[in-house]
Order: C-alpha cells, then structure tokens, then sequence
C-alpha cells in the first residue's frame, strides 16, 4: 500500500475542496483563535503579567499541571499494563473489555463528573472504604487525579496497542535463546520498542487532562488556591464580566496547548520513524486506520 | 530499534505455538498481571458507567421516567439535537472535503494543514467558549455591531451551535483523511478515464471504499457534539428552557440536589456512548473483513 502520487494528478475537485477547507478552517478556528491574542494585546504588559503571576493564577497553574502529570503517570503505567494483557493473554470478556477502554473518548464530561463524585464522596461506592482511612477523595486534590486518570484513560492503551501487536515475537525468541530471562527480555527488546509510542499516549493523556474542565468541576470542590484548576479560573473571571483577565489566563494555556501539540507532532514522528523507517503517514495507514484519531 | 518484517497476521499464532516459553509469563503472572489490569478498568471505566445507571433508577422506574417530562429537560433535549443536528451535517461536509484535498492531492503546507485541523483537539474547551464570547459577546470585536442590529450570539442559541462546531471540528476530518490516503488514486484514476464526471467518482468509487470509516467519523462527532460541556457552558448563560443543553442542565439538576433526574438525564447520554462503542467495534469488524478480501472490491466497482 505504498504511497507514490508524487506527480501531478488527474483527479478533479482539488481548488474546490481546499478551497472550502481553508476558508471553513479560517472561519470557525483560525479566526476565533487569532481574536484571542488580538483581545489579550489590547492590555498592557504590566497588567497582563500582573494577571498571570497572579498567586491564585499560580495555584491553579500548579494544580492543573501537578494533577495532570500525576494522571498521566498512572495513564502511562497502567496503560502500558492494559495494553499488555490486551494483546498478549486472552481471558473471558477481553473483547468487550477492550471496546469499552474508549470510553472516556464517547461519555461526555458532565456524565463522568457526576458519575465519578458520586462513587468518590463519602457515601460512595468506594469513598465510604477511604474515609475511615483518612483519604478525601471527592472534593480534594486527589479527586482531580481521578477525573482526569478517566479522562486520559484511553490514550496509552491505545497508541501502545498496535505497536505491541506489530512486535515479532523472533525478536524475543532469540534473546530468549541467547538466554535472557523474561524481565530483561521486557526491558531490553520490549520496552524499548513500545516506548515512543507510550511517551506520545503519555503526552497526549496530559494534555488533554491540562485542559479538561467538565469532568473535574464536580469532583474538586473548586475552592481557589487549593482545587482550582485553571479553566475554572477563566469561567470565574468571565462570571465577574473580567475579559481582559480571562483572556490573559486563556493565552498562557493556549500557548501551552500548542507546545504540547508540537511535542505530540515529533513524539509520534519519532514513534513511527522508530517503529518502521517510514513516513509519518504511512505508519499511520499500517496501523489500525480506525482507532480513533486520538482526541484532546 | 528493531524493525518489523514477518506479516503481522501470521507471525502470532505461530509464534505462540512455537515457542511458548520464550515468550510467555508464568501462568501465576499472567494472572496477577490481567487481575490488576481488570480492576484498574472496573474502579474507572465500569463503574461510573454502572453508578450512572443505578442512580438514575434508585427510586424507581417511574421516577425515571418522569424526569423526561419536566419542560425544561425536553427543552434541553430538543436543543441538545438541535446543536448536534447542525454542527454534525457542517463538520462532515468539511471532513469530507478536506480529505479529498488532503488525501488525493500533494501540495506545499500539507502537513501545517493537518496539524491545524487538529487544533481544536488541543485547545481546552473552555477556551474554545471563551474565543467566541470575545468575538460576538457585548464587550467582543463585534458586539457593538450585532447588538445595534439586534443580533444575539452569545448567550443564545447560534453560539451553543457555533461553540459545538468548534470542538467537533476535526473528528470526520481526522477519520478519513487516513482512510482516503490508503486507498490509492487509482480507482478515481480508471473511473475517470472511463468517463465517469467528478461526482459520480466520489460517490460510486471513493465513498463507498470509506464508508465504515465515514460512520465511525459520523457517530463520535455526534457522540462528542451532544456531550460537549465546557465550551457550551461558557457560551450559553445558562437559561432554563432556553439555553441550556442536556449536559449543562444534568449540571444544574445535580447542583440542586436532584440526583435521579439529573442521573437519568445522564443515562440517556451514556447509553449514546455506548451506543458510539457497538458502532465502532461494528465498524472496525466490518472494515476487517473487507480487507480480507481486497480482490472483490476491485472486481465489485464498475463505475
């Protein structure tokens, strides 16, 4: 399935589409977007400094950041784990296991918010067992690494699926013949092989967490400097009509969103370049060219 | 880094029947290993799809059942369909469109257009509100403008629309433009050499080689399209009956303590996840087994 359309092509509708393509794009993304910075360049330096230095500012940058790696690091571990007892072991029910692994990308935030508080406070499911153990779930910190482990669920598992189905097990026969036992073969062929593809879901899992707002609002309490997270921030500033500050808060999580998506960009270069030798594109079609296309 | 060169399909099943030692876990660890694997999944995945349910009928089924008839739970509903009804249609017309641009053609400034398609994804939903108040809302680029001419954007309907769009933007997109590549020019290519016009290419050869991917774009747009609840909330102000979706209205039953209304409200949007699910594993069934058999697509299209 080898991509060669270097040439020109014969094919018809290409002014057309692009043509519909970018205007649509300038109109409801770029555009909208572009306004943001527009807005935030009307205040003036000082202030805008003053807006995002600002010590609650801070805390929720802290907040969102800290439990968004927190989630992702347990998203890398356990998606790793999953990934692995998909692939490699069979027990009863993996199909439907492994169809349900998506859906934090399909329950809306607002579901999994209630649904999640309502398991974690303290007459929950499992929040009546972590109470007489001391552990606030619903309404702290460790809330928020809840909701947000939910919302990243699915990006390791399933960036490091289809490498480790790809894998040739050769590989492992022969350094098992070589006499490498199980761990090392994990560590030194396995791992090595699955890792830019973890560090990508990785990423991915974080950002999506750094800027996830539905799920997190009900679980956290939202009690300034201690469980607010920094979308909640601009919500309150906008409630108190403060668009300037708003916008300032909006820009500094912009600004890390698209250093986040540019790290995804050569994380997922560096993953199929590792995987295969070949292009981005192609390592995408050789893939599963229906897992979902990795939503933030 | 190893590279891999044994077909996939075959490698597995001979590889475990070779040697099993080399590259299997003692049965204790497989064991302990899915154990820990399936209980991460039940604490996060089946529960709170289990809570959501069991709440919505802990008093009954016909407390359930009456929490469909508040006014204000129809209205959200009937919004709810209606932002999706727009913004889905709108989206995969794009979708559509980009793909072919993206899929069937090179140019300069390709791989920028992809990433851009993707921004919205990356973008936090309550920024993705926000960028639209600070255009049409009374203090944005043209609020002047639209309130002088009696226009309301934000905090009314076309911006719940508007936001809804903004977040579903690449999902279509994002599902064909891979598909569409991997099909080659060169079906389009004969079609059109036999005299079949533009059209009649896209809709009797390239559609139908995409189709299963082109309903999976389809459901989890709209499955995100109805659920969508940071950039709707920043956008709607939250009126009752008027401008509130389904999830901003669970948000305001649950707030008001009304947990089996705003629970069962919730079912209707998790049974629509699951829903997304079943399509999906469909789907990827489906485009298996018409990959098993590549030589009849080719025969299968006249044109």
């Amino acid at each position: 399935m080898a991509i060669t359309l270097k040439k020109r092509s014969i094919l018809p509708g290409f002014g057309l589409t692009l043509g519909f393509t970018l205007s649509y794009l300038a109109l409801i993304v770029l555009i909208p977007l572009s306004a943001t910075f527009l807005k935030a360049s009307t205040v003036t330096w000082t202030r805008f400094w003053q807006t995002i230095s600002d010590p609650r500012a801070v805390a929720s940058y802290r907040i969102s950041f800290g439990a968004s790696l927190i989630a992702a690091l347990i998203n890398l571990v356990f998606g790793l784990l999953v990934a692995w007892v998909l692939v490699r072991y069979t027990f009863p029910g993996k199909r439907l296991v492994d169809s349900l692994v998506d859906l934090p990308f399909a329950l809306p935030t607002a579901v999994a918010g209630i649904a999640l508080t309502t398991i974690y406070s303290s007459h929950g499911w499992v929040g009546r067992y972590l109470e007489p153990l001391g552990i606030k779930a619903a309404y702290s910190p460790l809330g928020i690494v809840i909701a947000l482990t939910f919302i990243g669920l699915p990006f390791v598992v399933r960036t490091v699926q289809p490498v480790l189905e790809d894998l040739d097990k050769d590989v492992e026969e022969a350094a098992s013949s070589l006499g490498a036992n199980r761990l090392q073969i994990f560590t030194r062929v396995i791992l090595p092989a699955i890792l830019p593809a973890a560090l990508t879901g990785f990423t991915m899992a974080f950002a999506r967490a750094v800027g996830e707002y539905g799920s997190v609002v009900f679980i956290s309490g939202n009690m300034p400097m201690r469980t607010e997270i920094t979308p909640l921030l601009i919500i309150t500033k906008l409630d108190q009509y403060d668009y300037a500050g708003a916008t300032a808060i909006a820009v500094v999580m912009l600004v890390a969103s698209f250093t986040l998506l540019l790290a995804i960009n050569l994380l997922q270069k560096w993953s199929s370049r590792g995987q295969r030798g070949e292009s981005r594109e192609e390592a995408v079609i050789a893939g599963n060219p229906l897992e979902p296309s990795f939503v933030q | 880094m190893a590279r891999t060169i044994t077909l996939r399909t075959t490698s597995r099943s001979a590889a475990t029947s070779v040697a099993q030692g080399a590259t299997l876990e003692s049965p204790w660890v497989r064991w302990t290993l899915t154990s820990i694997a399936i209980v991460f999944l039940g604490l996060f995945l089946f529960m709170p799809l289990a809570v959501v349910f069991v709440s919505a009928f802990g008093k009954g089924i016909a407390a359930y059942f009456a929490s469909f008839r508040e006014p204000d739970a129809l209205a959200a509903i009937r919004l709810t369909l209606l932002a999706a009804g727009i913004a889905v249609p709108m989206n995969l017309v794009f979708g559509v469109a980009a793909a072919w641009a993206i899929a069937k053609f090179e140019f300069i400034g390709k791989s920028l257009l992809i990433t851009l398609i993707d921004l919205p994804f990356s973008v936090s939903p309550v920024v993705s509100g926000l960028v639209y108040v600070l255009i049409f809302g009374l203090q944005g680029l043209l609020g002047p403008w639209l309130r002088a001419h009696d226009i309301k954007i934000i905090f009314a309907v076309p911006g719940i629309v508007l936001a809804t769009i903004f977040v579903t933007f690449p999902f279509v997109a994002r599902e064909l433009i891979p598909l569409i590549q991997a099909q080659g020019n060169d079906e389009e290519e004969a079609a059109l050499t036999l005299g079949a016009s533009g059209w009649q290419t896209f809709f009797r050869v390239t559609l139908p080689n995409v189709k299963w991917g082109l309903v999976y774009g389809v459901i989890i747009c709209n499955a995100r399209a109805m659920g969508e609840f940071g950039a709707v909330s920043v956008v709607s102000g939250h009126i009752r009956g008027l401008t509130n979706t389904m999830p901003l209205h669970i948000e305001i039953l649950y707030n008001e303590y009304q947990f089996v209304p705003a629970f069962a409200v919730a079912s209707l949007l998790a049974l629509l996840a699951l829903l997304t699910l079943v399509v999906k594993s469909v789907v990827e069934w489906k485009s298996q087994q018409d990959l098993k058999e590549p030589e009849e697509d080719w025969s299968v299209e006249p044109a």
